[in-house]
């Protein structure tokens, strides 16, 4: 029971992370998106079909807080694009392994991108594949590795999924 | 040779010239970027790709060779092979099941005799009339191109000396693919064709292009133009920046108080003693090869409407990289493709004038007017339109009386 007790809780905290994640994301909070990661902490997009080709190309890859702060910076100041926000919903989160130090969990996402003229449309779904660990108190990201089904990208992607 | 410096805004969306440039630019006297030999292997490995509409398959065959077919089973038109990628011993039909051998030759009719000598194929089928339609094929240093058309002139003389000359630059030794994208354009192919010919915009809509300096057009380069302008380069040294040109206060794509948080993105390796760090080549009408410091592509352009294109991103290095120079490549994929920091704003900037032209009066038209009408090479200013009226140059030429008013 106590094991049990001790898994729901593990699962409840990261799912409060993920929740956090998403409407970071959805609410364009970008600012504090670098934050939900570890200081060297890694996020990647890739399409299934790079990666089950074992292709090591991305379409977005960012090693540390440096090149995750660009990323919105670009979306922000640098880039043009149509303006669009996204609506997450996550699903079937796993904790795949108790690793030393941290827990590799998976989970599904679908994202309906809305554009400013109204047009919405399923931007990608896939699943992410996260390696999540724990600073002082607080669960970050280590590495969150993007995986979209589709090998597609609607016009362009700029804010991160 | 006609004005190319004003280009009618229904070029971009008439459906029945979208019709006539499927038979006169893509079946017609044109060479097209198809894959790298280094997407197969071995023997039996095949690839699936597209002139225009037209579906391919590009194999290697037993004796080695890399041959082009019609993708169309001569039964009753279906697809034979259907993966983007992949490995056969044989190419099979999943309809009816009739199979071809890697050179395209009909080898098997599931019951051409019949059953017990009932039903089956009459006595005057003859297999060997029925094997998949080859396309005529060149592989050049490594890259595999096909044209559907016999006229088509050989592949160097399309190409040119300089652009021949661009292609042997990268590839110059074995390459390997690092990835791919796709990204779906809401605009007409030929709006992609233009920008990937306009070093006017280059340093302008990219804004993080010039914030850091990776291409201004005050930097030494040129525009290179062949085969009648059909064919273009557009090339800059990053080494021999001026300053001046590009004031913060006019231009948005100037932000001196940006900085990079994380500017190991842009670490990178000089690779070719010509000093050249950005070159983005056109071969005519819908290939890119492009080189953005260490980031080396092919772009395939596919119309797939007179308003919706898909652009394919073949990503690559070279087999003998070393881990530095690999990471480097990987690395700056983020500044290339749809999420790419110099390349994303080509994804919607189409759809911007595709939209933007809709409703446009039959004698409204685009201006290509800057460094005057000239078709020519440049190499003393790169705020010049001449690459993009040579894409049109060659556009009018194939499509000839179609565009009569």
């Amino acid at each position: 029971m106590t094991d049990f007790l001790a898994n729901a809780q593990l699962l409840l905290r990261i799912q409060q992370l993920q929740t956090r994640y998403v409407h970071v994301i959805d609410d364009d909070r970008m600012e504090e998106w670098p934050q939900l990661f570890t200081t060297n902490g890694r996020y990647t997009i890739t399409t299934r079909e790079n990666h089950r080709a074992r292709l090591p190309l991305a379409l977005y890859s960012c090693e540390g807080h440096g090149m995750l702060q660009d990323r919105v910076t670009g979306y922000r100041r640098i880039n043009v694009y149509e303006p669009q926000c996204y609506r997450h919903q996550i699903s079937a989160l796993e904790i795949e392994t108790h690793a030393a130090g941290g827990w590799r969990c998976r989970s599904n996402f679908l994202v309906v991108r809305t554009l400013q003229r109204g047009d919405m449309s399923v931007f990608a779904t896939g699943c992410y594949v996260d390696r999540i660990v724990e600073e002082g108190d607080v669960l970050k990201f280590a590495e969150r590795l993007v995986i979209t089904d589709s090998r597609q990208t609607d016009t362009l992607l700029v804010i991160p999924l | 040779m006609t004005d190319t410096s004003h280009i009618p805004y229904r070029y971009l969306q008439d459906p029945t010239l979208y019709r006539v440039e499927q038979q006169r630019i893509f079946q017609g006297p044109t060479w097209h970027y198809l894959c790298l030999e280094a997407e197969l292997p071995q023997q039996g490995s095949f690839v699936t790709t597209q002139i225009g509409e037209t579906p391919l398959v590009v194999v290697r065959g037993d004796d080695g060779s890399v041959r082009v077919m019609i993708n169309r089973c001569r039964h009753k038109g279906a697809l034979v092979c259907v993966e983007p990628r992949g490995q056969a011993a044989t190419l099979r039909c999943l309809y009816h099941g009739w199979s071809y051998h890697l050179d395209g030759r009909l080898r098997l009719v599931p019951f051409e005799k019949g059953i017990e000598g009932k039903g089956g194929m009459p006595a005057c089928f003859n297999k060997a009339d029925h094997g998949l339609l080859p396309v005529r094929s060149e592989v050049f240093n490594g890259v595999v191109f096909g044209t559907l058309a016999d006229a088509t002139e050989p592949l160097e003389t399309y190409l040119g000396p300089e652009m021949c000359q661009q292609l042997r630059r990268v590839f110059h030794k074995p390459v390997e693919v690092l990835g791919y994208y796709h990204q779906v354009l809401h605009n007409n192919w030929k709006l992609y064709a233009e920008n990937a010919r306009d070093s006017y915009h280059a340093t302008i809509l990219h804004a993080f292009y010039a914030t850091f300096k990776l291409n201004r057009l005050t930097m030494g380069g040129g525009l290179v133009v062949n085969h009648d302008g059909w064919n273009t380069m557009n090339y800059s040294v990053g080494a021999s920046l001026q300053e001046g040109g590009y004031d913060a206060k006019e231009m948005r794509s100037v932000m001196p108080d940006i900085g990079l948080a994380g500017p190991q993105l842009l670490d990178h390796r000089l690779e070719y003693a010509d000093g050249i760090t950005v070159a983005i080549q056109s071969i005519f009408p819908a290939c890119v090869h492009q080189q953005i410091y260490n980031t080396l592509a092919m772009r395939q352009l596919v119309p797939l409407g007179p308003d919706k294109s898909e652009l394919h991103w073949t990503v690559f290095g070279y087999v003998d990289d070393d881990a530095e120079l690999r990471a480097l490549r990987l690395r700056q994929g983020n500044l290339i493709g749809p999420a790419g920091y110099v390349s994303m704003e080509d994804g919607v900037i189409g759809e911007y004038v595709q939209r933007g032209i809709a409703g446009a009066a039959a004698d409204e038209q685009a201006i290509l007017m800057m460094g005057g009408s000239d078709i020519a090479s440049v190499t003393d200013s790169r705020a010049n339109e001449t690459t993009v009226r040579g894409f049109w140059q060659g556009y009018r030429t194939l499509m000839g009386d179609a565009l009569d008013d």
